[in-house]
């Protein structure tokens, strides 16, 4: 999930003696803090590290030395190749999709008042809160009714149906904060709505968007349980990895979850700069 | 909401009145009422079923196969391992007959591939594959009995008649091999982690043992784990009743309820007894051979254990089944399967393999040698007549009695 | 004309991705519990005959997993809870200017994939791992001791997986906080312990509903956590509406659990979001 970080709070100095005091008590919870970090990156340190093992077994989980041969040899396994361009084309097809759409209901919903905007609200809440096993389940409970054979593109239409509303809600909250005198001033000077739109609107609530689409991504790459049940037999990353702990997991799996974390970030700190500089 | 609740509410400065008159307002809930009811008119046809396909005829064999002809191609569906890495059997195939191959690890669990294409093969629609590798297991029947299976010519399967063992051919899973033709079969027995176990693993008691606590692996496959629990009982699967499988429930809850069971595996099982997290598990025989180390045996427990094929078959909308049909012939060719037989472990229907592969061990490089004497002598992959009769096969459950038979032995699994 | 389109604008913004969610998530909705009240199998079919029984029949058989599900949710929540608060706390106040960086920690596992996250805690809980390894070698466990597949295993599981969706909003919440509100709380002769309990606890308790909705729902209703780290005594009801879909096919009731658990969760959210308002909520979910 990206972060979009407030600004620090505005602490007025406080009092030299009160102030000495805090940090000593900050020192407990710093550790706890910490604590809680390192408790955090165990797995994936585990995750990476294994990704470098030498294992010459089927089962990766004892240590037997460095090695570069899985980065080398990433690509070996065809399905789990094949999985992870099926996941990547998926994410980024969805993100393109839900982006456009998320969009318009945000600028829609932090915009205009209009009649239907409590249900846009609510079903969108609802999509937000809704648990993840409940979605997938009411699909395939629809696809099954109408006899629809499930597949790369009925995960497609789920990926996106789970992230617009996230997309939606970070592009109404951008828009809720926008000033629409500058809007009015472009229509005085003549633009007309789709100039006002693309020349201003646009550009305003491009963090918004960029944040949602990222959003997005991230959601799509990783699914799991909406994926499974809406996959038919379409494998994605994901899917590959949990049915592979049949046969043991393959040390390109750590490989390319080291580098879809790398990625991810890569673009979170990225798009977290630019966002300070805008 | 109450009126100092709702103070509360706006004082926090978090309320969104669109949402609220959204959930409250009587015509914004009237209308997701309509909009539900005009869905539910949708919905409301139910869901066609499609039983009682499962008897062929001759003329309907030919009829199927009428008029059809090669195309080139053929899309594989299959389970992991089940193929070399470099795919290099597929490769001798396409170089041999000029038909490429797309083959994919799209089946993990029986259940779930069942789940996954039952809808487009109800729908008469194209699974997008030709072939695919199914166990004879409660799927399997069912895919016969919908009538989703393409029926097989065997004009077209002559090195099946020729090669293929006794045991491959005619089981009564599927009689005359209308539909499927054995791609592998395996074994389930207990597999024990040397390292740990101190004893010799001969029994299926000794899964029971009170002094393994927390340390026995089962499977959570109903059909698995009730074999293993008649069997126990000295039950034979295959000729088990309604009360059988009670008896069998009770041994396994007990099992269960005194902590002897660490984990029922959907497939898990490898990597916790090469862990040593259990100690002692019930396993596939090919799954032991390729996938653990050496300190992990494998045992047919004396009490017997099962024996299972995962089959070639076609659904009936294959796209190109004369070409999947002569693939599967093709792999009936001692010298075609020795290869894959080499490199998955598992038993093959094809008995002449093992001559050719003890010729290999002949001629190999000191470095192969001793892989391929163990696999030319391996019980588990070539079982000898005494080994076989120790082999039970499962029980064919009629559609009535599936959900039953499910009813009885998932609930262990699930804890109740 | 202009004045027209200007009404029309709003509908058209949200048309496209309104139909989607009303065709892909609405419309499944009624299918589902359409569905749930079928009776029927796959081989002679699902026929529409208000079978209200699938509903007390699943409870009858799986009313155990169900408040197991709930029971874990709440375990895991109130984890995430003890251990969010303090570190967003110690973040939102003592961070200093790096801040983000620290937060940015604690939001990494966002980054690998879920399932193979849950795989690596697995790989560390195991028996002879790096936590219970040493000291099983030092023969200070009984040899049927184990954490991996027993309940603690997976409430940690799933602490570990959804503790971000807890950090991000109660961070959100306290960093809000002026904290010249604090200071007048001091001025006004408050001790530390008192201006936390009744000036920063309750600006923050937002933040927490917003995390609690964020991470009970998906906690209660996920089973991967399960499966991978659980032994049979610890099933949760997402592994039961899988397998009643998948393994055996009987949709019927895989639906009608499927809503029973939705019904639940959204009745509960609902009543707790017209209680607290929803902007925030919403809020934190988008950031």
């Amino acid at each position: 999930m990206t972060t979009t970080l407030g600004k620090p709070a505005a602490s007025a100095p406080a009092p030299a003696k009160r102030r000495r005091r805090a940090r000593r008590d900050g020192l407990g919870l710093r550790l706890y803090t910490w604590l809680i970090i390192a408790w955090l990156m165990l797995p994936i340190a585990i995750m990476i590290l294994f990704g470098f093992n030498d294992t010459h077994s089927k089962q990766n989980f004892q240590w037997e030395g460095f090695t570069l041969r899985w980065y080398q040899h990433l690509f070996d396994k065809g399905d789990l190749t094949r999985a992870l361009w099926n996941s990547v084309s998926i994410a980024l097809l969805s993100t393109v999709i839900t982006t456009v759409l998320g969009t318009f209901v945000g600028i829609a919903l932090g915009r205009f008042r209009f009649r239907g905007k409590g249900v846009t609200n609510l079903v969108l809440f609802a999509a937000i809160s809704c648990p993840e096993i409940v979605m997938g389940s009411s699909l395939l409970s629809m696809f099954v009714s109408l006899d629809l054979p499930r597949g790369y593109w009925t995960v497609l239409i789920a990926h996106v149906m789970f992230s617009i509303s996230f997309v939606a809600v970070t592009v109404r909250a951008r828009v809720v904060g926008l000033d629409p005198k500058v809007e009015e001033a472009a229509k005085d000077l003549g633009a007309g709505p789709v100039e006002t739109f693309r020349l201003v609107t646009l550009p305003m609530i491009m963090p918004g968007v960029l944040s949602g689409a990222l959003l997005a991504f991230a959601l799509s790459i990783d699914d799991f349980v909406i994926t499974n049940f809406t996959s038919g037999s379409t494998v994605t990353f994901p899917l590959w990895v949990y049915a592979s702990t049949r046969t043991g997991t393959p040390p390109q799996v750590n490989v390319m979850g080291t580098l879809i974390f790398a990625v991810g970030v890569l673009l979170a700190v990225v798009s977290a700069r630019r966002g300070r500089r805008t | 909401m109450t009126a100092d609740r709702q103070a509360a509410a706006n004082r926090r400065g978090a309320s969104d009145p669109a949402l609220r008159r959204g959930l409250t307002t009587r015509r914004g809930f009237l209308g997701a009422v309509g909009a539900a009811a005009g869905a539910a008119a949708l919905a409301g046809c139910g869901i066609p079923g499609r039983g009682g396909n499962g008897i062929v005829t001759q003329a309907d064999i030919d009829e199927y196969w009428h008029g059809r002809s090669g195309k080139g191609h053929i899309n594989w569906a299959n389970w992991p391992g089940y193929m070399e890495d470099d795919r290099s059997t597929i490769k001798a195939f396409t170089k041999e007959t000029g038909i490429s191959v797309t083959y994919k690890e799209a089946i993990q669990e029986a259940a779930d591939w069942f789940g996954k294409i039952q809808a487009p093969l109800a729908a008469n629609q194209s699974i997008g594959f030709d072939l695919m590798v199914v166990t004879n297991g409660i799927q399997f029947t069912e895919l016969v009995e919908l009538g989703y299976l393409a029926p097989l010519d065997h004009h077209r399967l002559p090195n099946f008649a020729r090669y293929a063992s006794a045991k491959a051919k005619n089981r009564a899973y599927d009689r005359n091999n209308i539909f499927s033709i054995p791609y592998v079969s395996g074994i389930t027995g207990i597999a024990y982690n040397s390292k740990y176990v101190k004893e010799p693993i001969t029994s299926i008691q000794q899964l029971f043992d009170p002094k393994y606590k927390g340390r026995v692996g089962m499977m959570s496959d109903s059909q698995e784990l009730g074999n293993f629990g008649m069997l126990a009982l000295g039950i034979d699967p295959e000729k088990s009743t309604e009360d059988d499988w009670k008896r069998a429930r009770e041994v396994l809850r007990s099992q269960r309820d005194k902590g002897i069971v660490r984990k029922y595996y959907e497939q898990g099982y490898i990597d916790a007894v090469t862990k040593g997290d259990v100690w002692l598990t019930m396993a596939w025989s090919g799954d032991v051979y390729t996938l653990s180390s050496p300190d992990v045996k494998f045992v047919v427990p004396k009490e017997g254990g099962t024996i299972w094929s995962d089959c070639m078959m076609m659904p009936k909308t294959a796209a190109n089944p004369v070409d999947a049909i002569r693939l599967m012939d093709w792999l009936y060719a001692p010298q075609n399967n020795a290869p894959l037989t080499e490199y998955i472990n598992y038993v093959t229907p094809v008995p002449a393999v093992q001559d050719i592969i003890r010729k290999d061990a002949a001629e190999a490089s000191a470095k192969d040698k001793p892989d391929l004497d163990r696999l030319a002598t391996s019980p588990l992959v070539f079982p000898s007549p005494e080994e076989y009769a120790k082999l039970r096969t499962y029980r064919s459950l009629s559609n009535a009695e599936v959900p039953r038979y499910q009813k009885v032995f998932q609930t262990i699994s699930q804890g109740a | 004309m202009r004045r027209l389109r200007g009404a029309l604008a709003p509908y058209l913004m949200i048309l496209p991705g309104g139909l989607w969610m009303a065709v892909f998530f609405v419309v499944p909705l009624v299918f589902m519990f359409s569905v749930s009240l079928m009776t029927g199998n796959i081989i002679d079919g699902f026929k529409q005959t208000w079978h209200w029984q699938n509903y007390t029949d699943g409870f009858h058989t799986y009313g155990d997993k169900l408040v197991r599900s709930l029971w874990y949710g709440l375990l895991a929540t109130v984890a995430c809870i003890a251990l969010a608060y303090p570190a967003a706390y110690w973040i939102a106040f003592k961070g200093g200017r790096r801040k983000s960086t620290y937060l940015f920690l604690l939001l990494l596992p966002f980054f690998v994939s879920f399932v193979l996250r849950t795989l690596a805690w697995k790989l560390v809980l195991t028996d002879n791992g790096p936590l219970l390894g040493p000291l099983r070698n030092h023969g200070l466990l009984p040899s049927d001791f184990h954490v991996l597949d027993s309940g603690f295993a997976v409430v940690s599981g799933l602490t570990y997986n959804f503790l971000p969706f807890m950090v991000l909003p109660i961070y959100v919440a306290l960093e809000r906080i002026d904290y010249r509100v604090i200071e007048a709380s001091y001025d006004l002769y408050a001790s530390r312990t008192q201006a936390f309990l009744r000036v920063v606890l309750p600006l923050s308790l937002p933040g927490v509903f917003a995390g609690v909705i964020m991470t009970f729902v998906p906690v209660a209703s996920d089973y991967v956590n399960s499966e991978v780290l659980g032994g049979p005594n610890n099933v949760m009801i997402g592994h039961i509406i899988r397998t009643e879909y998948f393994d055996n096919s009987s949709y019927a009731l895989a639906s009608a659990l499927s809503f029973s658990l939705m019904a639940l969760l959204l009745v509960g959210i609902f009543a707790y979001a017209r209680a607290l308002g929803t902007e925030d909520v919403l809020e934190a979910a988008g950031r």
